[in-house]
């Protein structure tokens, strides 16, 4: 029981939607947080925007409000619910942020509510520069020279004592938003000026550069007894300079000699214990290589990315274990829950190596700036853990799932070798494999070190692999040389590649020598007591760990790393198939490598292999454990691209066969399917050339929306209005992907329609309709969208179920189905069908009550609906509006377009619900962080394509009150319309203009429409990454411009004079 | 060069040699093994571990070299080295572990599945080993019996200093008996200003009296404090003329003058995350520790002894004071080298005593 007795009820604050610098992490977090506190026998309730997530799970906590993170909600909810304590330290900066703003705006003292864990003062010390740098100074902490400035006048000051470069950060934002180095003057401004913009208290930091230097992090725990311990520190290969969310990590340091490591261990110890945190934060340091002297860099006085990194490296549960401290209880009361017996009070002993590598979206934005800084830019991340520093370093190379499975990519193969170095000194995201390029060139370790000032150890460990290389290519593959290649993690098809034969052959050799992965425990005490955890990694050892055992089991194949397009919703599904699977009896096993996921939670499957997604890795796993089969349908594409390899080697694929998911992806055979249905769609084609292109466009007549078959999330898909277009784009994507063919697809201008459905082979249940406000053409993903659906017509609908039916009892579906259509007027079309779990299953799931995943893993496991008490047909609507938006992390990305298409781009996502349409779409938006203006300004700048219906919108937003400013030629037509806007220069025309009226605050919102091509010099691409940085709402969707009118209109007060 | 290890109940581990190797001979030991992920230098140099082969679970090793600052001692204690990987650096600037140890005329063995290893001794309990090189024919020539066979002998008489030597300061005089003494305790000592004088083991009482100490630090050392012959009839007859501070070896002697009896831990206490609970702050720290013995709880009390201190994990004991007599004890180690320095302060209270005593015979 918690030692407070006076604490019945707890509040949680999640963390929000997903974007750059904030993601699954917090799920973990805040889900086991929840369960500990729910395990001391307290009442839970929840409040979190974001429906991807387990932690908002009915049975997560007693009471979850899917609602906006703005004190406003937050106050109504605490208003309500009236709980006696709030926990603001586990929904990252978002949460921790809220909690701090009702502190300070008095709600929590006049409604009786606790700070838990961490007092507001501490949270103030280490989050506001000053006040930090002050606490350091007087512990007795070195920190690096700097200035708290609030002016640009302040910042050219610090600058002229100091010199360059300087590093810029803005105090309260997340991820490094805002910040940067500054090298000279002119970029000094520009980082300053953003950073005073996006900081919540107009501060920024100037600070020394401690470039070059060693990064190392600590994570640390306190009680309230004032006990300390630190569950893990990491050091960063890449040395100070890159954020260390895009820097690739390692767990335990491997650089630091005792007396340094407990050096900043002790430092680490004094700092918590000075900000007086009880739970757990972490620390970062910078490590002089040279002297030895060491630097604070910065304290996170909460749970973090990287205390859940620090999690699965250790298997120490600090999210867990830091809400139980919150509510009084002590370390040393506590067991350590890997053992079992031994205390929670004790620091990890850690024998293996960790990896952490970034997951950039630089494959999807391929406009972004790739150079690495102080600003975080990845989306997501994978872990791997080996006995070897190399094979750690393979296994999370695959990890990434770049189609990259050792160090070498081609780009960097033909590049010369001052690219190389070039990229070296300035970091890129691929700078790791420029190193292992230039080792293979020659390039020595020490240049290469005074190059980047990464640590020889780690420069050497990457030569060691390019040394493997070399040795496999010429010398002869002894059984010997075979192994030492396995325990770096090479992987058998690039053994292959290197020796010029097949990787069955390898395979065979392997075999026959008795070369296969064993599987060992990670048990937080390096063997030293029994462990309890089912937490595998494989390793080429002596001992193998992974006892077989007798229970049928099934495997879950998870999604890896977060990327744009494949999000938490996908681990979230994992999940819920795993708990499915169990409770069909089964043992379950997951494999997957993204340590931030609550699939990784050694509690979540019987066993946990944290195993890269590749198939070799994979199908060690399925041959040590011999399940009956393996899900593929809830790990996004990543699981799906293995169903046919896991075939092909005997596996059984639980649910939809195989044929039918290739069915559904193969567009020829899945145009004779809707052929043979006689169902509607899209006029296309495929070609594998451009001549081929060019020839079935004149059939199919333009606009044309055009990708790439097998992809995910709409990478690399775009509408085309003419032959010039189409002939670009094929140059441009048939190299993107040239082993299969590009799509063409007529484009129908109509409303898109999205409907996720489960099959057992007989019946077809379909939970809802989700009808997007944004027409056809820009991605589901990114489209708003709305259930149950508002505009469609009985016909339609009655099409719409009828096409579902047919489509999944002809796939023969055995669990879900998702099903894009358009619609226009009563005319529906198919526009793509996934026979697997989609994006909105999470959010479907929870609005409708139906536990989609659940229902359709045991269908998949043998079960049928009726079993399971269902019955096929479309649900009945509910009496609610539940609205998906979609949120971006454009002003992390430099250079990235911000405009919505056919390409996905969002990184997250929210929900509203509402009793109706308006008001659950303005909880979206305000969810999604637009904050929905009442009155000011609006900037247009419309292409003609659209001038005649967005004259028409604008006219209504002025009638409402808004200012209209344009460029001439919509002012010219919203003047001719009876609009009084005033026109704006355009960039070119010469000062004051339209990027001038941003930056000094005049619009509220911006409605920007994009004229054709994506060159970045075009106006309105600055208009839109100017709004992106400086936080203006910028629409690109005149579809999202009415919706917003619509809500705006039906909360606005008119005058209405009498007279 | 191939090598393997083979333990007294037959279990074999391959790997290969590395640091001095000699090719005729082979080294047996106490296998034992410690979790500590760094200060791989100073483990070997404690010379606590004479006499055993050291396991180490953390597998890289050797990441950052060896320097002279990092010895515990003036040589490597320990018999052999066992690890999973051995960095070689190619760096000319650095010192390598490997060439440290062929200096002592120590071997190490590499690509040994440690973690295989420790859990063997783990369940199976501490045991004796042989590395050698492995022959060609692969036979066990060199059978279990003889690695079970031998005897160390007195480890505390191989390590302790021969001489008496000072490291002036303007404190407090401690004497320390020098069972194995690590040199980051004599460092913790004169940081605090003691007048340091380092004796050998088996000096008797009368001739450490003539040297006038404040007070007596019994020290660490190696093997079974049950076999060390004499120093438990030479520390009955300091109890009570000065104050005692014992560590590691020294607190198990220091219990046992004072009637209380050791054993043999299953596979003892070697690492740096070791929580220890103060029971009279109620407050737990982390502790470096290394320590195959422990002092039987049993009867304590009725010795007059009071325990202070108690392992989280198994309850063991850690720490025992005198109610009457100026002599407290330590089974951890407070001046870490390698670990946390979380129980420093325990430096403290034997300088408090110290103190206190001077002040109350200048009194009197």
């Amino acid at each position: 029981m918690p030692k407070d007795k006076s604490l019945k009820k707890v509040m949680v604050i999640g963390s929000g939607p997903i974007i750059i610098g904030q993601a699954a992490e917090f799920d973990y977090a805040g889900t086991q947080a929840c369960l500990s506190l729910k395990e001391e026998g307290l009442e839970v309730v929840l409040i979190n925007s974001n429906p991807a997530t387990i932690m908002t799970d009915s049975h997560i906590a007693d009471r979850v409000y899917i609602e906006p993170l703005t004190p406003e909600f937050a106050a109504s909810v605490i208003r309500r619910e009236k709980p006696d304590g709030l926990l603001p330290t586990l929904g990252g900066q978002v949460g921790l942020n809220l909690a701090v703003e009702l502190a300070e705006k008095g709600i929590l003292d006049r409604e009786g509510v606790r700070l838990l864990g961490t007092p507001l003062s501490s949270i103030k010390k280490a989050e506001d520069r000053e006040l930090f740098k002050k606490l350091m100074q007087e512990i007795g902490e070195p920190v690096p020279d700097s200035r708290i400035v609030h002016s640009l006048k302040e910042a050219k000051a610090f600058a002229r004592e100091e010199g360059y470069p300087l590093i810029v950060r803005p105090a309260y934002t997340l991820g490094g938003t805002g910040g940067g180095i500054a090298h000279d003057e002119e970029e000094l401004m520009e980082i300053t000026a953003h950073g005073l913009s996006l900081s919540r208290i107009h501060q920024v930091l100037l600070e020394k550069s401690l470039l070059g230097m060693k990064e190392i992090e600590y994570e640390v725990m306190r009680d309230k007894k004032d006990q300390c311990i630190t569950i893990c520190n990491m050091e960063n290969i890449d040395p100070v300079g890159i954020h260390t969310g895009d820097s690739i990590v390692v767990a335990p340091s491997q650089t630091l000699s005792d007396r340094d490591y407990q050096m900043l261990r002790s430092a680490s110890l004094k700092i918590i214990r000075a900000l007086g945190i009880e739970g757990g934060c972490n620390v970062q340091y910078a490590l002089d290589p040279e002297t030895g002297k060491y630097y604070v860099i910065e304290v996170n006085p909460r749970v973090s990315r990287s205390s859940a990194l620090a999690s699965k490296a250790t298997g120490y549960p600090i999210a867990k274990i830091a809400a139980k401290i919150a509510i009084g209880l002590t370390l040393d009361e506590m067991k350590n829950p890997v053992t079992g017996k031994t205390s929670a009070c004790f620091e990890p002993a850690l024998d293996y190596v960790v990896v952490k590598m970034p997951r950039w979206p630089f494959d999807k934005f391929t406009d972004a700036d790739r150079t690495l800084g102080t600003q975080m830019k990845a989306t997501g991340e994978v872990m791997s853990i080996d006995r070897t520093l190399e094979g750690a370093l393979m296994k999370a190379v695959r990890s990434l799932e770049q189609g990259v499975i050792d160090l070498s990519i081609k780009r960097l193969t033909g590049a010369s070798i001052d690219e190389i170095k070039e990229e070296i000194e300035h970091a890129t995201d691929e700078r790791f494999f420029a190193i292992a390029e230039a080792l293979r060139r020659g390039v020595s370790v020490d240049e290469i070190y005074e190059m980047s000032r990464i640590d020889r150890f780690f420069l050497e460990k990457i030569q060691n692999i390019v040394n493997m290389e070399k040795r496999i290519r010429e010398e002869e593959l002894s059984p010997e040389l075979l192994r030492q290649a396995k325990q770096m993690q090479f992987p058998d098809k690039v053994i292959a590649r290197l020796k010029n034969t097949g990787e069955e052959e390898i395979r065979a050799m392997r075999r026959q020598c008795g070369i296969v992965p064993t599987y060992k425990i990670v048990d937080t005490c390096a063997a030293e007591f029994e462990a309890e955890t089912p937490y595998f990694y494989s390793t080429f050892e002596q001992e193998n760990e992974a006892a077989s055992e007798d229970k049928p089991s099934v495997v879950i194949i998870g999604s890896g790393p977060i990327r744009i397009g494949q999000g938490i919703e996908f681990d979230y599904c994992c999940v819920h198939s795993v708990w499915a699977a169990r409770d069909a009896g089964y043992r379950t096993i997951i494999i997957n490598n993204n340590p931030e996921t609550v699939s990784t939670d050694f509690n979540t499957a019987d066993r946990l292999y944290f195993e890269p997604l590749y198939i070799e890795d994979v199908m060690a796993v399925i041959e040590q454990e011999k399940p009956i089969g393996a899900i593929v349908q809830f790990g996004g594409q990543t699981a799906i691209n293995l169903a046919q390899a896991l075939q092909q080697r005997g596996v059984r694929i639980l649910g939809t066969a195989v044929e039918s998911i290739d069915a559904a992806e193969d567009r020829e055979k899945f145009d004779a399917l809707l052929n043979e249905l006689n169902i509607p769609r899209p006029k296309a084609g495929a070609a594998r050339s451009t001549e081929e292109a060019l020839q079935k466009a004149k059939d199919i007549g333009f606009p044309l929306l055009v990708r790439p078959s097998y992809v995910l999330g709409g990478r690399a898909m775009e509408i085309v209005y003419n032959m010039k277009e189409l002939k670009t784009y094929m140059e441009e994507a048939v190299e993107a992907s040239h082993e299969r063919p590009v799509l063409i697809d007529r484009y129908i201008s109509g409303t898109e329609v999205e409907v996720d459905a489960i099959c057992d082979g007989r019946e077809v249940l379909i939970p809802g309709i989700m009808e997007h406000i944004e027409r056809a053409g820009i991605h589901s993903g990114d489209s708003i969208a709305v259930y149950p659906h508002q505009t469609l017509s009985g016909t339609a609908v009655e099409k719409i179920v009828n096409y579902t039916e047919k489509i999944a009892l002809k796939l023969n579906v055995k669990g879900l189905i998702n099903i894009q259509f358009v619609v226009q007027d009563d005319h529906v079309y198919i526009i793509e069908v996934n026979p697997r779990s989609s994006r909105t299953v999470p959010y479907l799931s929870k609005i409708t009550g139906v536990p989609m995943v659940d229902v359709a893993t045991k269908i998949a496991l043998g079960r049928s609906l009726e079993e399971l008490g269902y019955r096929g047909g479309l649900m009945p609507r509910p009496d609610f509006v539940a609205i998906k938006a979609p949120v971006f992390s454009f002003s992390k990305l430099r250079r990235v377009e911000p405009s919505l298409g056919p390409e996905m781009k969002s990184t997250g996502e929210v929900l509203g619900i509402e009793k109706t349409f308006e008001k659950a779409l303005y909880k979206a938006f305000t969810a999604s962080g637009l904050k929905v203006p009442t009155d000011g300004a609006i900037l247009a700048t419309i292409a003609d394509r659209d001038k005649p219906e967005a004259v028409n919108l604008l006219k209504k937003f002025y009638d409402l009150g808004f200012t209209i400013y344009a460029t001439a030629g919509t002012a010219k037509a919203l003047q001719e319309a009876g609009v009084q806007a005033t026109a704006v220069n355009k960039v070119e025309e010469g000062s004051p203009n339209i990027l001038d009226l941003l930056r000094e605050g005049k619009v509220d919102m911006i409605i920007n429409t994009l004229t054709r091509g994506r060159a970045p010099e075009r106006d309105g691409f600055k208009i839109r990454r100017a709004a992106a940085e400086d936080g203006i709402p910028c629409i690109t969707s005149l579809d999202t411009a009415r919706a917003l009118y619509e809500v705006i209109e039906t909360t606005a007060i008119k005058l209405m004079p009498i007279k | 060069m191939k090598g393997q290890l083979i333990l007294e109940d037959g279990s074999i581990y391959k790997g290969n040699l590395f640091g001095a190797v000699n090719p005729a001979g082979a080294i047996t030991g106490e296998v034992v093994f410690n979790t500590s992920m760094t200060g791989y230098q100073e483990i070997l140099t404690d010379p606590s571990y004479a006499g055993q082969i050291i396991t180490l679970t953390f597998p890289l090793i050797g990441n950052y070299g060896t320097s002279p600052v990092f010895s515990e001692s003036d040589k490597i204690w320990a018999k052999a080295l066992i690890v999973r990987e051995n960095y070689v650096s190619e760096d000319v600037g650095f010192q390598k572990l490997d060439v440290f140890l062929k200096e002592q005329n120590v071997t190490g063995i590499s690509g040994i599945d440690t973690r295989s290893l420790t859990r063997h001794i783990r369940s199976h309990g501490t045991m004796r080993g042989l590395i050698k090189i492995e022959s060609n024919n692969g036979d066990i020539s060199c059978g279990c019996s003889d690695i079970k066979a031998e005897d160390d002998g007195n480890l505390v008489a191989q390590v302790t200093t021969r001489h008496v030597y000072r490291l002036p300061g303007k404190g407090p005089r401690v004497l320390v008996m020098d069972f194995g003494v690590k040199k980051d305790i004599l460092r913790q000592l004169r940081l605090k200003g003691a007048d340091v004088v380092v004796v050998p083991a088996f000096f008797d009482a009368k001739d450490i009296f003539s040297l006038k100490p404040d007070g007596i630090l019994l020290s660490n050392g190696p093997g079974d404090p049950a076999r060390v012959p004499g120093i438990v009839s030479t520390i009955k007859k300091l109890l009570g003329r000065v104050p005692i501070f014992g560590i590691c070896l020294g607190h198990q002697l220091l219990a046992l003058a004072l009637g209380a009896e050791t054993y043999k831990l299953k596979f003892g206490h070697r690492g740096a995350n070791h929580p220890v609970v103060d029971l009279e702050t109620g407050k737990t720290c982390m502790t470096s520790q290394n320590h195959g013995y422990a002092v039987r709880e049993k009867d304590l009390k009725r010795l007059g002894l009071v325990i202070t201190h108690k392992n989280l994990n198994d309850g063991t004991v850690e720490g025992l004071r005198h109610r009457y007599l100026p002599a407290f004890s330590v089974q951890f180690h407070p001046e870490a080298a390698p670990g946390p320095s979380d129980s420093n302060g325990i430096f403290d209270e034997f300088f408090d005593m110290m103190i206190k005593r001077r002040q109350r015979e200048q009194a009197i």
